[in-house]
């Protein structure tokens, strides 16, 4: 992708409000813009085989924190997002740290993060005095729901702008990512875990740095879907349903490439949406049984995802040139 | 029995036997002797079945062995005494040699084989539901070959019985495979031990960056001036 | 001394729910330490028996009996499925694909679930009778589920010892490698597994229903705590996985008689992860 044409998508993603598209069409474009970032924070770590199937405790952590902090303090997310990030670090350390000590890779990591996400899950709906349990809570609404100091945009051409500038600096950090000695160092641990240690790479702190950058992404993400949608649920916003959901989208989209895991939300969403659409709400279930399927043939036949796959040549121009110095 | 001819075989593109030949004739107790790295192993590893030919031919008894799945080489009356024992660490000596007769043609035979073996192996007898991960490195070489005899084999493959035993069990080692040969079975062995596995074959092979460079009779090899100078280091 | 009367009644339940839990780790654990997959939707084939059940029974209005039975065979043969059209084309790749396609596979059951039965629960109707025994309450059904259980894992403890099929299921978990030398077709192998851990999954739906509403969600709670034990008790390790089963639902019990049910698995959730840093090997497992 040249410049030229990266910032003519730009522009033309920039554009989008003032065409004065109906609702329903922003909703689905925040959703995807959302989803994509959220699923860009997860592929940064996914792709180096840190295969993390508890995301979903991290979108809880960032959603629930700034919604609790919001209703019974009135603290301004402004504040409660940075709390929510440290908050965030601090699981990814106490969970993090000892994985990455005594080794623990593979599927007993996904393991473990799976056990983090219904940890956070079940302690939302234990704590069901303050956060309404499974029932849910809803941010209290701020005057007319359009203001800065809440963080409460009622508008969605605001939000658009928002979730927008959100996934560009997702994508950025991707990227960064991508170029950095970070990259090269996770990419040798990845391989081979003993060898990269004795030529002198900290493995314990190379996986820890990524294992942070993808909770605060993540977080953050959370954060942006509570604010959008006014309501958290802990089954929709944490727990297993949601992790997996996370890791599958990426998978599908393709978690090596910079716009893999957001194509895996426009797909995603786009499949659900359009079967609502078409069959309606009586075949509740097909979106999912399609996906299951796609999923299926995907990891089997196409395991670098869509855009990571050869024959997906027409969608090339929406790969990153990996054109780093040296 | 078994030959050999211009074999190739190797790990992906990593080539690890170039064009082998070699023969046991039945009866024999043949070694193949050469340093660490030689594609002894490999070459053993190749007649079982567990890593597929590149070209040339094997054959026992003078079927083919290039089409056969690994899992019924065994049928063929080869057996395996893989490298570092391999037992099943958790499971007891009995149970392992149970696994020696799985395959239907053993299996009728199973009682007697058991009777056989403890009968060559007292040692066995008495610890037959010791765990095999808990046994000394002898009693675990024992129950290895026990194993693989369970499936009265006609052809028994050895990979360096001798490795990782201390010298008073090599030598327990190497009567037993005196025995063994007594018994009239066939025996490729394959060894690092060369003085002392050149007393119990009849002929070697001596192979170096997987191919054959000297064979010829046990007795003649030994007194071999070049084999005395690389190898054996008089 | 009312409270200590519900404390052992507590305590009790939690042996019984143990019962069923310890038999679906087994059989999540046979798959596991043959296949070395992890099979992540391994309680959404129990969600599939326990619909099969409740279909065979409700709709088609066949005796209990004869659907537990087909149940089984159902499920068998969908673990049989799983591993010849999903898991053996890509079992040469990272594992972690592995354990990925079964997350299809989840979601593809779930949602297959939900669209041919709806999201509603659904149950047999039977009303089992409630145990009074020195005023505690014991429900009767989960005291069958406690007992089959305990024999189905007998029943499974014979054969692995006894049979050479058996042999060769826990000799492959400790070499793969080596025991094609002896004549054993790992690939046969793995169906085998695979089906015994699908029948296993089949009567633990079958002890499930009668406890249990089915609604397509189900495997969602009882899944995650079963990859757990299994994975505390030690890869392989029918005993460690059983123990495990009763640490796990002794945590559960209790934490929900002392607080409420969810705090009863954040408890035993977090018992996993601590202990996965100090014993990654399991409870009972060796390290090698």
């Amino acid at each position: 992708m040249t410049r030229f044409s990266k910032f003519t998508a730009l522009f033309l993603l920039a554009a989008v409000p003032f065409l004065d598209l109906p609702d329903y069409y922003m909703h689905v474009l925040i959703l995807i813009l959302i989803w994509g970032f959220v699923y860009t924070g997860w592929s940064i770590m996914g792709r180096f085989g840190l295969v993390s199937l508890g995301h979903g405790a991290f979108l809880g952590i960032g959603g629930y924190t700034v919604g609790m902090l919001w209703n019974f303090y009135g603290i301004t997310p402004w504040l409660g997002i940075p709390i929510a990030l440290i908050l965030a670090t601090i699981v990814a350390l106490i969970v993090g740290y000892p994985c990455f000590q005594f080794r623990i890779i593979g599927h007993y990591f996904a393991l473990v993060t799976l056990a983090l996400a219904e940890v956070v899950r079940l302690v939302i709906i234990g704590m069901r005095d303050y956060t309404g349990g499974s029932l849910g809570m809803t941010p209290q609404r701020y005057g007319e729901g359009m203001s800065v100091y809440a963080f409460q945009f009622v508008e969605k051409d605001y939000f658009y702008v928002i979730v927008l500038l959100s996934w560009v600096f997702g994508i950025w950090v991707w990227n960064l990512v991508d170029g950095s000695m970070a990259r090269y160092s996770m990419e040798a641990i990845s391989d081979d875990e003993d060898a990269s240690a004795s030529v002198g790479i900290n493995v314990t702190r190379e996986k820890l740095k990524i294992t942070i950058l993808s909770a605060w992404l993540t977080a953050f993400g959370g954060v942006l879907y509570g604010q959008y949608q006014m309501y958290l649920n802990p089954d929709t916003i944490a727990g297993i349903s949601v992790s997996l959901q996370i890791v599958f989208a990426s998978i599908v989209g393709g978690m090596y490439v910079a716009l893999g895991p957001t194509v895996g939300a426009v797909i995603t969403i786009l499949l659900s949406e359009s079967l609502r659409i078409l069959v309606g709400v009586e075949l509740a279930g097909l979106d999912g049984t399609i996906y299951g399927i796609m999923l299926i043939l995907f990891i089997i036949f196409l395991p670098r995802g869509i855009l990571g796959s050869g024959w997906a040549k027409p969608l090339e121009i929406l790969r990153f040139p990996k054109d780093k110095p040296g | 029995m078994l030959e050999l001819n211009n074999l190739t075989a190797g790990y992906g593109s990593f080539q690890a036997l170039f064009s082998v030949n070699l023969e046991v004739k039945d009866g024999e107790a043949i070694a193949v002797i050469g340093p660490n790295g030689a594609g002894k192993t490999t070459l053993l590893r190749t007649i079982s079945g567990m890593l597929p030919v590149q070209s040339g031919n094997l054959s026992m008894e003078g079927t083919s062995l290039k089409d056969v799945p690994p899992y019924r080489i065994i049928d063929l009356g080869i057996a395996h005494v893989p490298e570092n024992r391999r037992l099943f660490p958790s499971m007891s000596i009995e149970d392992n040699l149970r696994m020696g007769a799985f395959t239907p043609n053993a299996r009728p035979h199973y009682e007697e084989r058991l009777d056989f073996i403890f009968n060559l192996f007292p040692r066995l007898k008495e610890r037959r539901s010791q765990i095999a991960g808990t046994l000394s490195g002898g009693e675990q070489q024992m129950c290895a070959i026990g194993r693989a005899l369970m499936s009265s084999p006609k052809l028994l493959l050895m990979d360096e019985p001798s490795a990782g035993l201390a010298p008073v069990i090599v030598n327990q080692v190497f009567q037993l495979v005196q025995q063994i040969r007594d018994q009239g079975l066939t025996v490729l062995i394959v060894e690092q031990n060369i003085e002392q596995v050149l007393q119990i074959v009849d002929r070697a092979y001596l192979m170096e960056v997987g191919s054959i460079k000297i064979s010829g009779k046990a007795g003649e090899l030994i007194q071999s001036e070049s084999l005395r100078k690389a190898y054996v280091g008089l | 001394m009312i409270f200590d009367i519900f404390l052992v009644e507590a305590i009790i339940n939690g042996i019984l729910f143990g019962g069923v839990l310890a038999l679906l780790a087994l059989g999540l654990n046979l798959v596991f330490g043959v296949v070395d997959v992890v099979w992540i939707c391994y309680a959404e084939l129990v969600m599939v028996g326990m619909y099969s059940i409740y279909w065979g029974n409700n709709h088609f209005g066949l005796p209990l009996v004869i659907c537990v039975v087909i149940a089984i065979f159902a499920v068998a043969l969908l673990g049989f499925l799983i591993h010849f059209l999903v898991i053996r084309p890509i079992l040469g790749t990272p594992p972690i694909n592995q354990l990925l396609v079964t997350g299809g596979l989840l979601f593809f059951m779930q949602s297959l679930a939900t669209l041919l039965f709806t999201g509603d629960f659904r149950n047999l109707g039977l009303h089992l009778p409630v145990l009074e025994l020195a005023e505690m309450y014991i429900s009767f059904s989960r005291l069958i589920a406690f007992v089959t259980a305990l024999l189905a894992m007998v029943a499974l403890y014979m054969f692995l010892k006894r049979t050479y099929l058996g042999a060769a299921i826990r000799a492959i978990s400790q070499d793969r490698e080596v025991v094609v030398l002896m004549g054993v077709n790992p690939q046969r192998v793995y169906l085998v597994a695979s089906a015994l851990g699908g029948g296993l999954a089949g009567l633990g739906a079958a002890l499930l229903i009668l406890q249990y509403d089915v609604h397509p969600l189900i495997g969602i709670s009882f899944g995650p705590i079963t990859f757990m034990i299994c994975v505390l008790g030690g890869l392989g390790n029918m005993i460690g996985g059983f123990i495990a089963a009763f640490v796990m639902s002794q945590l559960i019990s209790l934490g929900g008689f002392f607080l409420e049910t969810e705090w009863g698995y954040v408890i035993a959730f977090v018992f996993f992860i601590i202990m996965m840093f100090i014993r990654p090997q399991g409870l009972f497992g060796n390290r090698s």
